[in-house]
């Protein structure tokens, strides 16, 4: 089954979620929110994978760290893949453990050679527990990093080539972080490397409560904007047509109304040609 | 500069106030407060009763203390504060409610029911086909979504219901409830977690059940705290509600 757009799907919307048939849909979910021993919470991500095609979007690995990931949550989340098979497994360049504390948030990598092996090495150890390619997303930034040697696209093609693992392009993130580093969203967009692209995200951004429109936040608060729509379009016709994710976390508006904006991305895709040059590499 | 010793500065400035070169820039408040938001959302939703109770900004207020003393130590936020009720117990803005931790246990144990193993529960039917000389020397264990409290100064259960929903609000308000000790018994039979009233010989029994006690020593324990207990209406009670576990009766 080939995998159109997809939701992001919350709690909220699990009865919605489960009686929809549009064609092509899929579901994500982030596994640590079902890395449970049992109950209701595991069984109805069961009941939802017998209808629809799953993606496991982590983010707990902290694969952005100088230590290797956690071997019981890497043990948890093989289980989740081998219950559920899910069609898409991603996680982040970024970390989120320190001793022994786990923070909720994806925070930056500086990209040096040092931090780029150890990226590398911590990906392999992912891969080679899962037994599968995994697609990795770059996370919205609001800091200059004075230790970065590698542009982003760079250092994540190098990530790419050096594991043949995948990239998860989020659209919002690429305009988010140009807005707030002074970059451009387009050059970015282009400099990936167009068949490593497993898996691409659209959602919403705020302006900063404090600092005004000048800090963009990756909030999944909002519709997606008019400028990421713009750069997707820009982004699928260069690459063609890739699973596509309505991610929306806060301010949940009803499942009709994302199935609406997923609708949007559907059409979109169904509308992409696959690139010429592409299709000679297939 | 190290990978290593990036993360240690960045995690320092994260939690303190050290100036650096990153937490100088306005950028950096957003790392800040999606941490600390992050925790004390997840401690919000892990304890609707408490919230419901003495009000959100309250519970924001002690949550932003507890995160600061004990941050997850685990990405699964879904199961975080485990240790909120106690640190509840010790916090002086809310020594004005003595009985919110047993609140915040029963909201603790609501989650570990909902998150807890799969295992078949105990035969509701095992009173009636079970001699009463065989069932006292077996020994039973609780169901791995089983938990069980006793408060012995205040409705603990009661205020947990009203406030999660299960039960109406008292015309009278919360002041006129009986103001006498409750227990409660949290189980996930059917997997649906249920709450229900427990005496506090239940729970006597139910720990030494979990301490590998026979039946027949845990009844006697049971005994010993409430002399005229109806051991048969309370053993019908674990069973329907789930209690324990469904054991081989050769072991």
């Amino acid at each position: 089954m080939r995998l159109s757009a997809g939701l992001s799907l919350k709690p909220a919307h699990l009865a919605a979620a489960e009686e929809s048939d549009a064609d092509g849909l899929w579901f994500e979910v982030h596994p640590e929110n079902y890395m449970v021993d049992g109950g209701p919470r595991a069984a109805c991500l069961d009941r939802l994978r017998a209808r629809y095609p799953l993606s496991l979007h982590g983010v707990g690995l902290s694969l952005g760290a100088c230590a290797t990931p956690d071997t019981a949550h890497l043990r948890r989340l093989r289980q989740l893949c081998e219950r559920l098979e899910p069609a898409l497994v991603s996680e982040h360049l970024a970390w989120s453990r320190w001793d022994d504390f786990c923070l909720p948030d994806l925070l930056p990598v500086p990209r040096t050679a040092e931090a780029l092996a150890c990226v590398c090495r911590n990906v392999s150890i992912v891969q080679d527990a899962l037994g599968r390619a995994i697609a990795i997303e770059h996370p919205s930034h609001y800091l200059h990093i004075a230790e970065h040697e590698i542009d982003e696209p760079a250092f994540l093609a190098e990530l790419c080539a050096r594991t043949g693992c995948g990239l998860l392009v989020d659209v919002n993130n690429v305009h988010v972080s140009a807005h707030n580093l002074g970059l451009d969203a387009a050059a970015w967009l282009d400099a990936i490397p167009a068949a490593a692209v497993h898996e691409i995200h659209l959602a919403g951004h705020s302006a900063d409560p404090v600092l005004g429109p000048a800090l963009l936040i990756d909030s999944h608060d909002t519709p997606v904007s008019a400028t990421v729509w713009t750069l997707y379009q820009r982004l699928l016709t260069r690459i063609g047509p890739r699973p596509t994710l309505i991610e929306r976390d806060d301010r949940l508006p009803g499942f009709e109304v994302l199935m609406q904006e997923r609708g949007t991305a559907a059409a979109l895709l169904a509308a992409a040609v696959v690139p010429a040059r592409a299709m000679q590499h297939a | 500069m190290s990978l290593h010793a990036f993360q240690q500065q960045f995690h320092a400035a994260l939690w303190h106030d050290a100036s650096t070169a990153l937490s100088a820039q306005p950028g950096f408040a957003v790392y800040r407060n999606t941490v600390m938001k992050g925790c004390i959302d997840a401690l919000v939703a892990n304890y609707p009763a408490v919230v419901s109770l003495v009000g959100e900004d309250c519970v924001r207020a002690a949550a932003a203390v507890h995160v600061r003393a004990a941050p997850p130590t685990q990405p699964m936020l879904l199961q975080y504060g485990a240790g909120f009720a106690d640190f509840l117990a010790h916090f002086p803005p809310v020594a004005a409610w003595p009985w919110l931790p047993a609140v915040a246990r029963l909201d603790r144990h609501w989650t570990e029911a909902h998150v807890a193993a799969n295992a078949p529960c105990a035969d509701a039917a095992l009173l009636a086909t079970c001699a009463p000389d065989v069932l006292g020397a077996r020994c039973l264990q609780p169901h791995p979504a089983a938990r069980w409290l006793w408060c012995g100064e205040a409705p603990a259960l009661s205020l947990w219901q009203i406030n999660r929903g299960e039960r109406p609000l008292p015309a009278a308000g919360l002041s006129s409830l009986p103001w006498h000790g409750e227990g409660a018994l949290t189980t996930r039979p059917f997997d649906t977690v249920r709450v229900s009233a427990l005496p506090a010989a239940g729970c006597v029994l139910l720990d030494a059940c979990a301490q590998g006690a026979t039946l027949a020593a845990a009844v006697t324990a049971a005994l010993a705290v409430a002399p005229t207990l109806d051991i048969a209406a309370l053993f019908a009670q674990l069973l329907t509600m789930g209690a324990f576990a469904a054991s081989d009766p050769a072991a």
